[in-house]
C-alpha cells in the first residue's frame, strides 16, 4: 500500500470522534490499490487503524462491496430486485452472460469482465438498471446494455468513484437522473 | 391531476440547485439563519406542532424523537441522517441528494440547532457514488460560505458535518446496525432496549437517526411555521411525502403528493395509469417491507397512513410498487423474499433460518415442485419470525411472505395442485415480460 494511502487515511481519521469508524473508508482505500481485499487489505487496515486484523476480517466480509475474489476491470452489477424483475432485468443478466461466455462472478480470460445480479440500487424508477463499477445506467434494454458494452471497449472509461464527474452527462461518464415526475 | 403543494421538490428541477450559489439564490440557508435566532426549544416546539412524521419507515413523530435527547448528559449529542436507502422500490432521497443537497444539509442543521449537537453524519449507501459526490461537495461549500464550522453566522455555535459511505448492506438502514456500523464494527442491530438511539446512540452517546426526507421537511415548516405544515394532508399524517413509483405504470418516478391522496387516483392520474393498457393487480405501496394490496382492495384507499393501515398496510417509505395482471405472484413473492433470505444480517435464528426457508417454499412452488401443505407451512413459518427477532427485520420478511399467500391464495394453491396432478404448465416467468421501457 502507498504512502499517499496512508496520508488519505490519516486525513479521513480525524474526521470522526473514533478513528475506528474509519475502517470503511479503509477498506475502500486498500480496494482502489489492490483491487480485492485479501490478507495484504486486512493487515494494512489492521495496523493503521491498530484494530485486530481479525476484527477487520469481519467487517470487510459483513458488507458486499468490499471484493474478497477479483472482479473484472469492468464489473456488471444487474439489479434482480423486484421493480428490475417486473421490467425485465433478467433479459439483462441472459445478455450479460450470452456476451462474456461467463457465469456470475466468473471473469472473463482477458480480466475485462465480470458480472453479478445484486439487490436494489435505489433507482427503480428507471428500471431495468445496471452498475457497472460505480456508475449507474438506467432505463435499460439489452440493446442499450450492448451498444454500453460496445463504448466502454472503445474509449475504456474508469467509471468509477474517482473518476466521475459533476456533470449530468449523457455519456458514459455517469447517467445520474433519477426522474423526477 | 392532484394540485400539489410542492414543498420538497419545488426547486428540484432548477439546473444550479445544487450548488451554494443556486440554493441561496432561491432563498437557501436563510431559514436555518432564521432559526438560529429562535431559541432553540422554540424550534423543535414548530417541528412537533408540524405533526411531521419519519420518512425512513416507522413513521415516529420527528418532533417528539428530538424531545427524548437529553440535554445535560455531559455527553456529545449527535445527529445521524440516514441516507441508506436501500429498501426496494425506494429512491427519493437519491433525488434530493442529487439534485438539491443544500436542502438536506439545511434541514440537518435546523435538527442540529434544535437539540444543540456539534456533529452530525451523512450515512448514505456505498453504491450511490453519484449522489455521495455531490452532497460532498455540497457540504464543501457550506463550509466554505461559514454555514458549516465554527462560529455559524457569528452566533458561537459550532457544527461539524461529514458524509460516511456504506458498502452494500441493507440491514444498516436499521437505525441501530447504521450506528454499529458507522462505529466501525459489522453493521448488526442493537437490542431495544436499552439501545434506543436517542439514549445510548453513537459511541454511546444521545443521537438523533432521521432519514434524508424528515430532515429535509424540516426546512419549510422552520420556513412556514409548524402549524401551516400541519394543515396539509390528514390529522395524523400531516404535510407532503415523496412516493418512489415503479413497476408496470407508465410513468415511473417520484412524485410529491399531499398526504390523504386517494391510491387509485395516484396511479391514474400522476403514474399515468397501468402500462401496455393492462389493468391493476396489485400494489406494495410502503415498499417490500410492509403487505401487497389487492386491487379490489383499494376503493377508498387513500396514501396516508391511517388509511393505509386500515388497508392493511402502511405509508412506509413510499415505496410503490405497482404490478399489472399479467405478474405472476408465486415468481413476485419468490423475488420479494430472496431479497430478504439474502439480507438478513444472521443475528437471530428465527429470521436467519425463516428468510431460507420462506425462500426455498416459494422456490419449489414457483418450480412445480410444491407440496400440499406449503401454504400453511409459510403461515406457520411466518408466524415464527414476526415478533420474535432483535430488529423491524423480521417483521419485512415475513408481513409481505404472508401478505402474498393470504392475498392470491388460489395462485400458490393452484401451481401446487397443478404440479401434483402432473399438469405442469410451463409460463413464461414475470421476467418474460418486458418491453415497456424500450
Ligand atoms: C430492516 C430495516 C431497514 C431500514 N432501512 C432504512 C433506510 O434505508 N432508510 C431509512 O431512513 N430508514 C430505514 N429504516 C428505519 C430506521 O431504522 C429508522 O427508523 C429511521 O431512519 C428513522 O428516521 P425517521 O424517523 O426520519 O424515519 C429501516 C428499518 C429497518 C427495520
Ligand atoms: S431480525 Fe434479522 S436482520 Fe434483524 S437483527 Fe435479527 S437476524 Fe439481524
Ligand atoms: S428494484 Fe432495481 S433498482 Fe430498485
Amino acid at each position: 500500500m502507498s504512502a499517499a494511502a496512508a496520508q488519505r487515511l490519516t486525513e479521513i481519521k480525524k474526521r470522526y470522534p473514533h478513528p475506528h469508524s474509519a475502517v470503511m473508508s479503509a477498506l475502500y482505500l486498500a480496494q482502489e490499490e489492490l483491487g480485492v481485499i485479501d490478507q495484504r487489505g486486512i493487515q494494512w487496515v489492521s495496523e493503521q487503524l491498530e484494530m485486530a486484523p481479525v476484527h477487520v476480517q469481519e467487517v470487510a466480509t459483513f458488507y458486499t462491496m468490499y471484493y474478497k475474489q477479483p472482479v473484472g476491470a469492468y464489473h456488471f452489477q444487474v439489479c434482480r430486485t423486484l421493480s428490475c424483475a417486473l421490467r425485465g432485468s433478467k433479459h439483462l443478466t441472459e445478455h450479460l452472460k450470452k456476451r462474456f461466455h461467463i457465469k456470475p462472478n466468473e471473469v472473463s480470460a482477458d480480466g475485462k469482465w465480470s458480472y453479478e445480479e445484486v439487490e436494489c440500487l435505489g433507482s427503480c424508477g428507471t428500471a431495468p438498471m445496471c452498475e457497472i463499477n460505480d456508475t449507474y445506467f438506467e432505463n435499460l434494454t439489452p440493446e442499450k446494455l450492448e451498444a454500453i458494452i460496445q463504448r466502454i471497449e472503445k474509449e475504456k472509461p474508469e467509471l468509477r468513484l474517482s473518476t466521475l464527474t459533476d456533470s449530468l452527462g449523457d455519456g458514459l461518464q455517469g447517467q445520474p437522473k433519477s426522474e423526477v415526475r | 391531476m392532484g394540485n400539489h403543494r410542492q414543498i420538497l421538490l419545488k426547486n428540484i428541477d432548477h439546473p444550479d440547485q445544487h450548488t451554494v450559489a443556486g440554493y441561496e439564490s432561491r432563498g437557501g440557508y436563510s431559514v436555518i439563519k432564521k432559526a438560529m435566532g429562535l431559541d432553540p426549544l422554540a424550534v423543535l416546539e414548530e417541528v412537533k406542532k408540524s405533526g411531521l412524521r419519519g420518512r425512513g419507515g416507522a413513521g415516529f413523530g420527528t418532533g417528539q424523537k428530538w424531545s427524548f435527547i437529553p440535554r445535560n448528559s455531559g455527553k456529545p449529542i449527535y445527529i445521524v441522517q440516514n441516507a441508506d436507502e436501500s429498501g426496494p422500490g425506494t429512491f427519493k432521497d437519491r433525488l434530493l441528494l442529487e439534485r438539491d443537497p443544500h436542502l438536506v444539509i439545511e434541514g440537518q442543521l435546523i435538527c442540529a440547532w434544535a437539540v444543540q449537537s456539534n456533529f452530525s453524519v451523512i450515512y448514505i449507501r456505498g453504491e450511490y457514488g453519484y449522489p455521495y459526490i455531490r452532497i460532498q461537495r455540497a457540504i464543501d461549500e457550506a463550509y466554505a460560505k461559514g454555514y458549516l464550522g465554527e462560529n455559524i453566522f457569528g452566533s458561537g455555535f459550532t457544527h461539524h458535518m461529514i458524509v460516511h459511505r456504506g458498502a452494500g448492506a441493507y440491514i444498516c438502514g436499521e437505525e441501530t446496525a447504521l450506528l454499529n456500523s458507522l462505529e466501525g464494527k459489522k453493521g448488526q442491530p442493537r437490542l431495544k432496549p436499552p439501545y434506543y438511539p436517542a439514549a445510548i446512540g453513537l459511541y454511546d452517546c444521545p443521537t438523533v437517526v432521521n432519514n434524508t426526507e424528515t430532515l429535509a421537511a424540516c426546512v419549510a415548516i422552520l420556513e412556514n411555521g409548524g402549524e401551516w405544515y400541519a394543515a396539509i394532508g390528514t390529522e395524523k399524517s400531516t404535510g407532503t411525502k415523496l412516493i418512489s413509483a415503479s413497476g408496470h405504470i407508465n410513468k415511473p418516478g417520484i412524485y410529491e403528493i399531499e398526504m390523504g391522496y386517494p391510491l387509485l387516483q395516484f396511479i391514474e392520474e400522476e403514474c399515468g395509469g397501468i402500462w401496455k393498457g393492462r389493468n391493476l393487480k396489485g400494489v406494495m405501496p410502503g415498499g417490500s417491507s410492509f403487505p401487497i394490496l389487492r386491487a379490489d382492495e383499494l376503493a377508498g384507499v387513500n396514501i396516508d397512513y391511517e388509511s393505509l393501515s386500515k388497508a392493511g398496510s402502511h405509508v412506509g417509505s413510499g415505496g410503490f410498487m405497482v404490478m399489472d395482471d399479467h405478474t405472476d405472484m408465486v415468481e413476485a413473492a419468490l423475488n420479494v423474499a430472496h431479497f430478504y433470505a439474502h439480507e438478513s444480517c444472521g443475528q437471530c435464528t428465527p429470521c436467519r433460518e425463516g428468510g431460507h426457508w420462506i425462500e426455498k417454499i416459494f422456490g419449489r412452488i414457483s418450480k412445480g415442485g410444491g407440496l400440499p401443505g406449503d401454504v400453511q407451512l409459510v403461515e406457520s413459518i411466518c408466524g415464527q419470525v414476526a415478533g420474535h427477532t432483535i430488529c423491524a427485520f423480521g417483521e419485512a420478511l415475513a408481513w409481505p411472505a404472508q401478505s402474498f399467500i393470504r392475498k392470491f391464495p388460489e395462485e400458490f394453491r393452484g401451481r401446487i395442485s397443478e404440479a401434483r396432478e402432473g399438469r405442469v404448465i410451463s409460463r413464461e416467468s414475470m421476467n418474460a415480460d418486458v418491453g415497456g421501457s424500450h
